[in-house]
């Protein structure tokens, strides 16, 4: 009885963990990897943290647009900015309850001024933040604010290259 | 109506300008200004006769990221203002999109954590625009010399917003301490991530 029951409750368990969002903890040399990606695709990297009003309002259009394009021509990717401490209490309620389906990954490595200038240069640290690229094609455009829709769009639309 | 018409695109010109200006950075000379402190008196750095320098730290009420930092800008206050370097804390952010941070919201935070620093409220956000503070915390440590003041350091506190214990890099620390001993400040500039401040809707 007992073994029965802790196997329902290890399946319960299972059951829920694949349900949850899932959330890669990403440091430095990850971070690295996803930016010099040398596939063709447009990628669309957004800097994020759900502390921050103007972020939280631009998340749906990515969530939007990433239906409208195919997953070969543009790859969206949402690198949080929440504190590791808060992934449970508060990054995870956020994604299942504004319904966010996109890649999301969190960045561990608190050490900012030694990433920063990674992803852009002349970033500020100020979020959000989006930076497109298509490595095999030297394409990069970096965008230090907030995007309205149809300003997204219109970046994605320049630098998409559809065959 | 032409008159209009050139005027608008005058003032859109002149906020242009405004947008563009730039941060300070060491080496640059900092202006004073002129802030009511939530005890109600107007504050201006001129005032502190014996401060060899000021930790000038943009500040709020409501940004997780100045929330995680609040006890190190105390500890600051406490370990640095008796050796000449006192800290200024200011609240630039518009209580129209941010009503948390209004004045009055500032002088019960001040209250209830017992702030042993001043806290002003730069209402206009003239002076966040004029030292090209972007977000909250966004620290200038500032040094008198000749009657001026001389920016030495502009950036963040140390490298770990969340865990104070895991900081290993304590740039505003290291900045005075060189400057109390003497020395030149080894790192003068990071970047600050942390809350925008909330500018005015125009």
């Amino acid at each position: 009885m007992r073994i029965i029951l802790a196997v329902l409750l290890s399946l319960t368990l299972g059951l829920v963990t694949l349900q949850a969002q899932k959330i890669e903890k990403i440091g430095v040399p990850e971070l690295e990897k996803i930016l010099s990606s040398p596939d063709n695709v447009l990628h669309v990297v957004n800097f994020w943290a759900t502390w921050c009003a103007p972020c939280v309002t631009e998340l749906p259009y990515f969530e939007k647009l990433a239906k409208e394009y195919k997953s070969g021509d543009v790859k969206f990717v949402l690198v949080s900015l929440d504190f590791p401490s808060q992934i449970d209490s508060k990054l995870i309620p956020f994604l299942k309850k504004n319904k966010i389906t996109l890649d999301v990954k969190v960045m561990t490595d608190l050490d900012y001024n030694s990433w920063i200038e990674k992803v852009d240069a002349n970033w500020q640290g100020n979020i959000p933040s989006t930076l497109f690229f298509n490595n095999a094609r030297g394409v990069k455009y970096f965008h230090p604010s907030e995007v309205t829709e149809k300003e997204l769009k219109g970046i994605i639309n320049k630098y998409i290259v559809v065959y | 109506m032409k008159k209009y018409m050139f005027l608008s695109i005058a003032g859109m010109f002149i906020t242009m300008l405004v947008n563009a200006q730039s941060q300070y950075k060491a080496g640059d000379i900092a202006s004073d200004f002129s802030l009511k402190n939530v005890s109600g008196e107007m504050v201006s750095l001129s005032q502190f006769n014996d401060a060899k320098g000021f930790i000038v730290a943009f500040w709020c009420n409501t940004c997780p990221f100045v929330k995680k930092y609040d006890q190190r800008l105390q500890d600051l206050h406490a370990k640095y203002a008796s050796k000449g370097y006192p800290v200024i804390a200011i609240n630039s952010n518009d209580k129209n999109v941010q009503p948390g941070d209004s004045y009055e919201e500032m002088q019960k935070a001040a209250k209830n954590k017992k702030y042993a620093f001043k806290y002003l409220y730069d209402e206009t956000q003239e002076v966040a625009r004029k030292y090209g503070a972007t977000n909250t915390p966004h620290v200038y440590i500032l040094t008198k010399k000749d009657g001026k003041l001389f920016v030495e350091y502009v950036g963040a506190i140390d490298n770990n917003a969340d865990d104070a214990s895991a900081a290993d890099k304590k740039y505003v620390e290291d900045a005075v301490n060189s400057l109390l001993s003497g020395e030149k400040v080894s790192v003068a500039g990071t970047k600050a991530i942390g809350c925008g401040i909330k500018w005015k809707k125009v």
